[in-house]
Order: C-alpha cells, then structure tokens, then sequence
C-alpha cells in the first residue's frame, strides 16, 4: 500500500486482509468488485457449459429436469446481476473518479457498503445450491410459477431475496456514482467535456435509480405472497400475473441499457485512442445515449407481444422498439466515423472494440426484427431470441468490458497484459462465440423453444445443438487463455508506463497504478480529451514517466468497518426472511438481530469521527 | 503478429459469410424441419413470414453494407509504421444527419408492413376463406399437457387437435394453472395462455398434414415435454373423425357391448398415416405399425386391460369417452388413444413400448407429473396396452 498516511503511522498498520475488508479506497473496491464478478462470470460459464453439454443431442440425460431448470435459472441471473453488472461497477469504481480528476467518488464508505452487500447476496444466492433449492423460474420469475402454490420450495425464495439484496447495491452506488459525476469533476470540466464513458456512466445510473425501484416493489410483492400469503399474483385471489409482467419488464427492459451503455462507453474511450483520432460526433454519442435510456421505459411490452396486449398496444410499442434503432444506428455509424481515416492499431483492447461493434451490429439488427410484433410471434421464446440477445450481451456487454480489461489493465495493476495471448484470446472468443450463437438463429427460426432441458429428435435441432455446444466449449477455452493472461501478468515485472497507449483521458497522466489519491494537484481542464490536449499544449507525444509523490497533506478518508458491518446486517435480515413462513411471527431471531446490527452500523457508521484511521499530516 | 493477422483478417468476412449462407440454404427443405415457422401451411403464419423476410432482406442488406464498411475503414486505415497524426476529425454535422435520416427511412418501410399486419391478425376472421364460420376449439393449458375441447361437437380431446382444412380456427385459450403459450410454428405464432383471462387465437390450415408445436412459456418442471400436434385433413376425414369420437360414449361406456364394436373396420387410419408420420419425423423416430400392433378382435388381454383400467385407478382421472365431458379434465383424455401419434404431453412417439414404460413408469419417463405411477405387473401393463390399442 503506497499510502503516505500509512507509512508515517505505523501504529495504524494492519493485515492485507483487514486493509482489504475495511477498505474506501474506490480503486481497491473497484479490483475486488471486479475479482469477485470474475468468479460469478465464471460459474455462471461453467452453468452455460452444463446446459450446451446437456442439449448437444436430443433427449439428453446429462442432467435432470429440476437441475437444468435451475441452471438456465443461475446462468441468466448470474451473469446479469453478478457478471456484467459488477463488471461495468468495476470500471466505474476505478476510472470514474480518474477520468474526472477526482481522489475518490462522493461517497466513500457508502461504496464500500455496496460492494460487500453486493459479495454477500452474490454469496447468498449461489448457497441456494448447497440445499439443492436453486432458483428455478427463470431470471423472470413470472407469476404464478413463482407463487408459493407452484414453486413450494425455497428456490424462488433465494432468488426473490437474492435480487432484492443486490438491488440495495446497486440503488446505493447509484446515488453515489449520480453525485460522483455531478459534483466532484476536476476544474474547467463541464458535462460537455466529460468522457464519453463518465457519460455513459451517469446515463446508467439514471437508468438504475429509475428502474430499480420498479423491481424491488415488485420483489417485495412476490416475497409477501410467498411468505406472508398476500394475493398480489395470486388469481384466486383477484391477484393477476399480467401485473408482473408489467412491473418486471417497467424494470427489465431499462436493465438491458443497464448492461449495454457502459459498454458503449469503453468502446467509445478505445476507438479513439486506437485510431489516434478523437471521437466522431461527441455530442451525437452523448445524446444518443440519453436517448436510448429515455425510450428504454417506453418499451418494455415489447417482451410482451404473445400476451395478447391488443394491436394498438402492440402497434405503439412496436414503433417505440424501432425508434431505438435510430440512436442505436448514429452510435454505430459514429464509431465507424471515428476509425475512418485513422491510424488503426489493432492492439488486443482495439480487437475487442471493433469486434464489440461487429457482433453489436448483427444483435441490433435481430433486435429490429423483434420489434415487428407479429414476426415476434414467433420469435420470441425460441432460440432466435437467445441468440439475438448473446448477440448484445456477450458479443457487445462482454466484448466491450474485455476490451476494457486490456486498455486499462496497466494502470490498475501497473502490469501489461500480453499482447499474443491478448490476440489468442480475441479470436477464440469471436470463432467460438459466432459458432455457439450464430446457428441459434436458425434452429430459433426452426422451431426450437427456449428453456427446454431436452428436445426430441425428428425436428432438425440435432446438428445445429451439437455445433453450438462445440462452440460453447472453443469459448471456454479463450476464458482460460484470458486467465493464463492474467496469471503471466501477476508474475511478470510491474513496469507498464502511466501511458501505454497514449490516452486521451486525465488517467493516463498519472503513474500505474495510481497512487492513494490519485492525483497529487488537482488537474484542470480546458477541453475534451484533456490529456491529449495537454500533450498538445506541451508539443509532445509523450509525457516523461511520473514520479511518485509523498502526498503529504492530501486528506484520504480513513478505513472502517461500518459498511461492512451493515452489509452482514442486511443479509443477516434477509435471510432470517427465507426460514420464516406465517403472519403469525413475521420476523425470525435471525432478521431482528440483523435489523439491529444494521441500524447499530448506520448509527456508527454516521458518528464515525472522520479521522478515526487516517491521521492527517 | 503480423504474419498471423493477415489471413484471419480476409478469413472472418468469409467465413462468416459462408456460415450465414450455410445455414440459410440448410434451412430451405421444409420437410426436414416440421416446427419450422419458415414454411408456412396457414395463413397467420404465412401473414408473419410474409412481414418476417422483409426485415430479413433489409436487415441483410444493412448487415453487407455496415459490416463491410467496418471491414474496409479497418483495413484500408490500419496503422502504417511512422504514420504521421491523422487529421483530427471532431464530427460533421451533415453526416451525422444524414445517417440519422437513412435508418428511419428504412424503419419506416419495416414499420408499415408491421402495423398493417397487427392490425390483420388481431381480431379472429368472421367466416374461413370459404365462407364457412369458423371452428371454435377450447384450449386448456394444463401442466404439462393440452386439452382440446370442441364446442361445436361436444369433444374433448388432449394433446392432438384434429382440424379441416380451409376452414378458420379460432382458439380460445385458458390455463388451469400456471402461464402457457400455445404454438404451432407452421400455421400460426404464440399465444399465452393464463389462469385468469381467456385469451384470442387464430389460423386457417392451408394444407393436410401433421404440424408439430410446443408449450412455449417456461411453465415448470416439465415445460420441455409440453408439445402437440395439430392434424390438418381434409374436411371429409375431419368429418369421419368427429363421426369416430361420436361414438365414445358408447365404445367407452359400461355398455355391454364393450371393445367387441371396434373391428379394424372401423378404424380410420389416416390419423396415423405412416408415409405422412416418415415425412414429418423422419423414418427412425416413429411408431411403425410393427411396434403399435393393432388390436386382435378376441384377445384375451382386450378384457383384462378394461377391468385394470378401472381397478387401478386410470379411470379416475382419464376417460375414453370425448363426449360431453366436464371441463378442465383431471388427466388427458385418452379418446383415441390407440392410433394418437405422440403420448406423455405429445413428445414420446407412441409405441406399444413406449405406451407401457409410460403406464408402468410415469416418473421416469416424464419426472413430476400428476400420474405418481401403480404398481403394475408386466402382463397387466400388456394387457392395458392391448385395451388402449382398441381405442381409435
């Protein structure tokens, strides 16, 4: 730890593991949420790669019904909420503070609470696996299925608390990344000079702190009828299903431009740096983003068509589903203009982007298809829709965040990537993604319904099945040449430069990785780009290497335990909720002890003297 | 690198390309593919495909243009050593218009077609193309099976709709418990099916054949296995067969007459007719008259399987007789269950084999199901075979 408050106080010395827990360092929250989405991506993978081995042939046995149905179930909510999600916090908790010249976000501590509420429900809805009870309603959880009287189990229990846990993390940094970016850029950067990843940023967390609310009411519906025997999706009882559905998607559709826009703006900080040339149509990038998130709400029926909804209904959301196509298409044609008449080094992070933007192409445009309603009749539920949404998930969320790896592994970890296993990587993950994914397309137009853990024979579906789940497996296997990337890095010396690939973006001026505070004088921006733009002023290429500095003076906040400690409250409240299933004692032992340490955390948390672990020189 | 680069960089255009084309022509022969919603037998799903190739060629077109713009600007601006700076471009107004413009103008000629066939496929024709009116059939969405219920006629059935062809089907669909969606790609799209509203479908069959579909909203432990069939024929077999199940009542009563009534005679074997199952399945996968054997007039099992049908409880949730039955069955109705094409929720073919694994077995054939399975010696499993076989 290069801190200088730390090395003057050896009193205040503690165990990497302790320094790690207590931690409000948003670079070190950043690592860990990006270490812990990590493992969550990968067991999300090892579920993708059960499934493709379970459908490679028909009437397949590798697994049963129940376990398949919990599988398709954990891969999607696994890699939704506890992949990509955290994924795309982690460039946010790192690069958002840098990129606008600021030591940390507005809310340190609160950062911290996310995070570990965020470990601790990824934690807890993958325990459902150690009671054989993991979640199995799909990542949907439509009612009725998922009421009680069709899902007895605790499975939806698991999955109805899990999303609700992860949703306080993600409404918490919400709140915190809004402030961030309001109120704690560098001098001289106004909205309009903001990279277009900080933009992308403050876009999405629009989108989280609007629709987030959506579902937790929802959640907290479902979880009342489940345990409490409320009615609200219970048609007995003059509940109705429909209702669900509409609140889920009020809130799902918004999610998918939770997923995608923060990889619109990787790709938005690569491209130009890559092509040497500055990003085509800033403005038009930034609008067109906001754009996309406003239609997002006006959407979401568009999941919907095979309800029946009515042909004006189905007419209005159809035509708001194509609108999107519009800002989509500017992004597309943007990116393009920004490579166009470049100098295109095709670096392992370019290779991503330009990738990112080829797959992203093919997902848009099965994407229109789908917003022809009637052609969605019969699309939707088949594998064309899996396949269109791969397509922007993998081929665009996953592309564009691994394209962020590589561009800005060097200044988290001080340490390059290899360029050869870099290229490795690339073209295993776009070979095997396009034979796992493309031929879904056809076998979805053929017949072939989602969410099957088998399928006769006699319809076609075999040959395509066993191509997809061979791709499955070339995927893996460009994942493992990722982690053996990554493990050469972690051996090999710590000397990247601070600026590897001649950035345009304020992070770039200071040394790999940063130090404590970030940046030693507060920087000042005159124009976009603003590190290309101080070379520029400076006539150079390159900066000379930055030295370190003492930091003396620079007030830190201090480590402490208190979000941590409400984390484990929280959790503890919730799942004192699973075990409990009656009016008559709604709170267990369990949930009011872990009501009162969380209430006494916030209590120390608030009356924490600032001070307390970070002496000031 | 560079030596690695050059050929995979002309390889992915093509070979994507090539993997494109591959799939499209390999999905051009109908006959292989029987829940295609690409070869339309009806007309709803022909209005869907009609809308549904447009976009594909525009998509296409867009695909070529956009994709192979990407292609060029990366190849033709790759990065040469000591390239100077290139010209900092920060964007051109007129541009940007001008691919603002172009895509809604290409949305625009999706967006038409898409409304006008909403609006065509909304509401339920009034009369068929030939001026019949159209055929109400009750849907019940049940987990994991489909009844059928015929108002017109008083019959119900499970699993395998019968309809003529050239005349209208109107469905009108409910479940009994969680969500459904009823769908048979080659005639018409989905619909959903809940517990709590009847919702509206439609199509007309323009062909005879038998169009496979599928239960198509995840609905539970068995959602895989919830597929059915509809048999298109043509109106004076759909006739023979509604005179067939007219007679239920009394091949399927108490009736002293018993299974003595059913000769093979009477037998209408177009249901299952073997060169229409071998184009629709492929000729491995189905039930040839070897491995459903039809019923022997005399054989003694025929008896015994009748009074086991009663001893061990099958009558208590199936009944034989599709005529005026309640509503919402317990179990599937097993009018005809001796020539249906596919058993367990219209996905197991239905051979004697198949037939008696299921009644023996129920929970390892299909997990969760209603049917918890009697204890059922081998001959007596035979012999409910052998009663079942009667019933055609």
């Amino acid at each position: 730890m290069a801190t200088t408050a730390l090395e003057h106080a050896p009193a205040y010395q503690r165990s990497t593991i302790v320094e790690w827990l207590t931690t409000v360092d948003h670079k070190k929250i950043g690592i860990m949420y990006g270490a812990s989405a990590f493992i969550f991506f990968l067991i999300g993978g090892i579920e993708a790669l059960i499934i493709r081995a379970q459908l490679a042939t028909p009437n397949g046995t590798l697994v049963s019904a129940e376990m398949y149905n919990q599988l398709f179930t954990m891969h999607g909510t696994t890699m939704i909420f506890l992949a990509v999600m955290p994924l795309s916090a982690m460039f946010f908790n790192f690069f958002v503070p840098l990129l606008i010249g600021a030591r940390d976000v507005a809310f340190p501590r609160l950062n911290a609470m996310s995070l570990w509420v965020f470990i601790l429900g990824g934690i807890f809805l993958n325990a459902s696996f150690l009671f054989a009870a993991a979640p199995n309603g799909g990542w949907f959880g439509y009612a009725p299925l998922s009421s009680r009287q069709y899902s007895p189990g605790m499975n939806m229990d698991f999955w109805a608390i899990g999303l609700q846990i992860l949703g306080i993390a993600s409404i918490a940094a919400g709140v915190n990344f809004f402030t961030t970016i309001i109120n704690m850029r560098a001098r001289g950067m106004t909205l309009m000079r903001m990279p277009i990843f900080v933009w992308m940023t403050l876009i999405t967390q629009v989108l989280v702190l609007l629709s987030f609310p959506v579902i937790t009411i929802a959640l907290v519906m479902l979880t009342a009828d489940r345990t409490f025997g409320s009615g609200f999706f219970v048609t007995a009882a003059g509940g109705d299903p429909m209702l669900w559905q509409h609140l889920f998607w009020v809130f799902g559709h918004p999610e998918v431009y939770i997923l995608i826009l923060p990889a619109f703006g990787i790709v938005s900080e690569v491209l130009p740096v890559f092509s040497r040339k500055p990003l085509f149509g800033y403005s038009a990038m930034v609008f067109s983003g906001a754009f996309i998130a406003f239609l997002g709400f006006g959407v979401w029926s568009h999941h919907m068509f095979a309800t029946g909804m009515g042909p004006l209904a189905d007419s209005f959301f159809s035509l708001a589903t194509m609108l999107i196509a519009v800002p989509t298409g500017v992004k597309i044609f943007n990116w393009i203009g920004t490579v166009w008449g470049g100098s295109i080094s095709l670096k392992t992070p370019m290779l991503f982007a330009l990738g990112f933007i080829a797959m992203f192409i093919i997902g848009g445009l099965s994407g229109v298809m789908h917003s022809v309603a009637p052609a969605d009749l019969q699309q939707t539920d088949t594998y064309f829709v899996v396949a269109h949404f791969h397509y922007v998930l993998f081929g665009g969320s996953i592309f564009a965040l691994t394209a962020g790896a590589y561009y800005w592994w060097p200044k988290m970890f001080g340490r390059m990537l290899d360029e050869g296993l870099g290229k490795w990587h690339f073209w295993l993950s776009m070979i095997g993604f396009n034979v796992t994914f493309m031929p879904m397309h056809w076998v979805g137009l053929l017949g072939m319904p989602r969410r099957v853990y088998t399928y006769p024979e006699g319809l076609g579906f075999d040959l395509f099945n066993m191509v997809q789940t061979v791709g499955a497996f070339i995927l893996a296997l460009s994942i493992l040449v990722f982690m053996w990337n990554v493990i050469r890095s972690w051996r090999g010396p710590a000397d990247a430069p601070a600026d590897p690939w001649g950035g345009a973006t304020l992070e770039w001026s200071i040394p790999s990785p940063p130090q404590e505070f970030n940046f030693a004088e507060e920087p000042v921006v005159a124009e976009k780009d603003a590190f290309w733009a101080m070379k520029d002023a400076a006539g150079v290429d390159r900066f000379p290497e930055p030295g370190h500095v003492s930091g003396r003076g620079i007030h830190m906040p201090g480590p402490s335990w208190w979000p941590v400690v409400v984390a484990v409250g929280l959790l503890m409240f919730f799942v004192g909720l699973m075990v409990h299933r009656s009016w008559a004692f709604p709170f267990t032992p369990v949930s009011i002890a872990g009501f009162a340490l969380m209430v006494f955390g916030v209590f120390k948390w608030a009356y924490e003297p600032v001070d307390a672990h970070a002496p000031q020189h | 690198m560079r030596l690695v680069r050059a050929p995979w960089r002309r390889f992915l255009p093509v070979g994507l390309l090539s993997f494109v084309l591959l799939g499209l022509a390999g999905c051009t022969d109908g006959s292989k593919y029987p829940q295609s919603t690409l070869h339309p037998k009806g007309d709803f799903a022909a209005m869907v495909d009609e809308v549904f190739m447009t976009t594909v060629w525009l998509a296409l077109i867009v695909f070529i243009v956009v994709e192979g713009g990407l292609l060029w600007a990366i190849w033709r601006f790759r990065a040469k050593p000591n390239d100077a700076r290139p010209k900092q471009i920060h964007g051109s107004t007129v541009v940007e218009i001008i691919w603002t413009v172009i895509p809604a103008v290409v949305l625009a000629f999706v967006a038409v077609p898409t409304i006008k066939t909403i609006f065509a496929t909304a509401n339920v024709p009034a009369a068929s193309p030939g001026g019949e009116a159209p055929l109400k059939v009750e849907v019940v969405g049940h987990q994991w099976w489909w009844e059928f219920r015929y108002p017109e006629y008083g019959i119900t059935t499970a699993n395998q709709m019968h309809v003529p062809v050239g005349r209208t089907v109107d469905l009108r669909m409910k479940s009994v418990d969680v969500l459904h969606a009823f769908w048979i790609p080659q005639v018409t799209g989905k619909r959903d099916v809940f517990p709590n509203r009847e919702t509206r479908l439609w199509f007309t069959a323009l062909e005879t054949g038998e169009f496979p579909g599928a239960c198509t909203e995840f609905c539970g432990l068995q959602h895989a296995r919830m597929d059915l069939y509809v048999m298109s024929q043509t109106p004076e077999e759909f006739a023979a067969w509604v005179a067939l199940r007219k007679r239920d009542p009394e091949m399927s009563g108490a009736a002293s007459t018993g299974t003595g009534h059913v000769t093979v005679d009477t037998i209408v074997r177009d249901t299952m007719s073997g060169t229409a199952v071998a184009a629709a399945r492929g000729p491995d996968a189905l039930p040839t008259d070897a491995e459903q054997a039809a019923p022997v007039p005399g054989d003694p099992r025929i008896a015994e399987g009748k009074a086991l049908f009663t001893k061990k409880a099958c009558a208590g949730c199936h009944s034989l007789n599709s005529i005026d039955q309640p509503k919402r069955s317990v179990g599937p109705n097993l009018a005809g269950i001796g020539v249906r094409k596919m058993i367990a929720g219209g996905w197991l073919p239905n051979t004697d084999l198949n037939l008696k694994r299921w009644i023996m077995h129920p929970q390892d054939v299909k997990p969760g199901v209603a049917m918890k399975g009697y204890t059922l010696s081998d001959a007596e499993a035979d012999a409910i075979v052998a009663y079942l076989r009667t019933k055609r």
